[in-house]
C-alpha cells in the first residue's frame, strides 16, 4: 500500500504543477497558474466585496478544485458532513491567514509554483512558512486542539459545493451586476473551460491524495512523515522544468511577476500563514478541498479568507509589485497577536 | 488496554494521540471516523515497526489496534 500511495502523492504534485504550466501558458498571471489567495481575491472582487479594479473575476479554477473535490468524496464514499469545531474561530483564522496570504502575495501553493519560477522571494518566504508551521507544532505538542467536529445533516456540507455551482453559474451568464477585471491580474486567465477542467483534475487529485502544502512540513517536523512532503516536491519540480523548457525560469529576487522584494514581511506574512494553517489542520488548498468533501468548518474558514480579502483591497493592506504597506504590515501583527489569543484559548489539559 | 478517542479531531492530532499513547506503552486502541486519520495513523505504524489492525465498529467508526 506504501509505495501506491507514494505514488499518488508524487502523480499528484507533478499534475498539479504541470497544470500550473499550462493555465499560465493559456493565459494567467506569470506563476499564477494556481493560486488560492489570489483566486479567492478575485471572486471577492467579482461579486463586489471590494472594487480593486484590477484583481476581480470568478477563477473557474476555484470551482474546479471544490468540485473535483467533491466529486472524489462522492465516488469514495468519503463525503461525510462534519463541522462545529470552533468554526468563528475558524473564520478569523481564515481571514487572518488570507491577510498573510496577501502580504506576500500567494498561498502556500503560490509560494512553490514562484519558487519553481526562480523567485528568491518566495525561497525566503518558505522560510518564514517553516518557522510558523514549527511554531505550529509546538502548539500542537502543548495540547492545542480546536476541539471535535459533529456529523451534521447532509445539506451542511452541501452548501460549499452549492456556492461553486452557484459561481459557475454566475461566470458562464456574466450578468452585468458583477466585476470582471478589463486590466491587471485579474483580465489574464485561462478559457473558462480549461481552467475548469484543471480545477477539476486537481480537486481530485488533492481529495484522493490528502495534498497540503503545510502537512508535509508539518508531519515532517512531528513524525519524520515525509509522505505529504512527495507532492509539495512534485509540484516545485514540474513547475521548474515547465518554466525551465519554456525559457521563462527567471532567477533573481528583482522583477519578479506579481512580487515584490520586502524580505522581512516576505517572512513573516508567510509565517502568520504557516502558523494558521497548522491551527486550521491544513493550508488554504486543504480547506478548499475539505470544504469541498463536507466539512463545514472548512467552509466556514474558507468564507473568513473571502472576507479577508475583501478587507485587504477594501483598506489597503495587500501588498502590489512596489512592496508591503503599513497598513498590511499591521495586520500581519494583529494576526500573529489573535493566532496567540486562540491557541492560548484552546490548550488541552493533560487527562 | 488504552484507548484513545480520535473522532472528529484535525488533523495531525490523530497520530499526535497516537504517537503520545504508543510511546506510554503498547498495545493501544485508537478510535477514528475518518479515512484520512485512519490512514495517517496506519503510516505512522508502520514506519514505528508496529503491527496495525482495524475493525469497524457498530457506529460506524474505525477501531484501530496497535501492538
Amino acid at each position: 500500500m506504501n509505495w501506491k500511495e507514494r505514488l499518488w502523492i508524487v502523480a499528484a504534485g507533478l499534475i498539479t504543477g504541470a497544470a500550473a504550466i499550462v493555465l499560465v501558458v493559456l493565459g494567467n498571471p506569470s506563476n499564477m497558474g494556481f493560486c488560492i489567495a489570489c483566486f479567492l481575491r478575485d471572486i471577492a472582487g467579482a461579486v463586489g466585496l471590494h472594487r480593486a479594479a484590477a484583481v476581480q473575476y470568478i477563477r473557474p479554477e476555484i470551482i474546479g478544485l471544490v468540485l473535483g473535490a467533491t466529486v472524489m468524496a462522492a465516488a469514495r464514499k468519503e463525503f461525510r458532513v462534519r463541522g462545529g469545531s470552533a468554526p468563528a474561530q475558524r473564520f478569523v483564522l481564515g481571514f487572518f491567514v488570507m491577510v498573510g496570504a496577501l502580504v506576500f502575495l500567494g498561498c502556500p501553493l503560490r509560494m512553490v509554483i514562484r519558487l519553481g519560477g526562480g523567485d528568491l522571494n518566495a525561497l525566503v518566504a518558505l522560510v518564514g512558512f517553516a518557522a510558523g508551521i514549527f511554531v505550529g507544532t509546538l502548539l500542537l505538542k502543548g495540547g492545542f486542539s480546536l476541539q471535535r467536529n459533529q456529523k451534521q445533516r447532509v445539506i451542511e456540507g452541501a452548501v460549499m459545493p452549492g456556492i461553486s455551482v452557484a459561481l459557475l453559474v454566475l461566470l458562464v451568464a456574466a450578468p452585468a451586476f458583477l466585476f470582471f477585471s478589463t486590466e491587471g491580474p485579474g483580465s489574464m486567465r485561462a478559457p473558462i473551460a480549461a481552467a475548469l477542467v484543471a480545477g477539476l483534475a486537481v480537486g481530485a487529485l488533492a481529495q484522493r491524495t490528502r495534498l497540503c502544502m503545510v502537512g508535509g512540513m508539518r508531519d515532517a517536523m512531528m513524525f519524520r512523515d515525509f509522505h505529504l512532503l512527495l507532492g509539495f516536491a512534485g509540484i516545485f519540480l514540474a513547475v521548474l522544468v515547465g518554466n525551465l523548457m519554456g525559457g521563462t525560469f527567471n532567477l533573481g529576487f528583482e522583477g519578479q511577476p506579481v512580487a515584490h522584494t520586502d524580505a522581512l514581511w516576505n517572512f513573516l506574512s508567510m509565517a502568520l500563514v504557516g502558523l494558521g494553517s497548522v491551527m486550521l489542520g491544513g493550508c488554504p488548498l486543504r480547506q478548499l478541498i475539505l470544504a469541498g468533501s463536507g466539512n463545514s468548518d472548512s467552509t466556514v474558514a474558507v468564507l473568513g479568507m473571502v472576507v479577508g480579502a475583501a478587507f485587504c483591497h477594501n483598506f489597503g493592506l495587500a501588498s502590489s509589485t512596489s512592496g508591503t504597506t503599513l497598513a498590511g504590515r499591521v495586520a500581519v501583527v494583529i494576526g500573529f497577536a489573535v493566532a496567540a489569543v486562540i491557541a492560548l484559548a484552546n490548550m488541552r489539559k493533560e487527562k | 488496554m488504552k484507548t484513545v478517542d480520535a473522532r472528529g479531531l484535525s488533523c495531525p492530532e490523530p497520530v499526535l494521540l497516537t504517537q503520545q499513547a504508543v510511546k506510554a506503552g503498547t498495545p493501544v486502541e485508537i478510535l477514528v471516523d475518518c479515512r484520512t486519520a485512519q490512514g495517517n495513523i496506519l503510516r505512522y505504524a508502520q514506519e514505528q515497526g508496529l503491527s496495525a489492525s482495524c475493525r469497524e465498529t457498530d457506529e460506524g467508526d474505525t477501531l484501530i489496534t496497535i501492538s
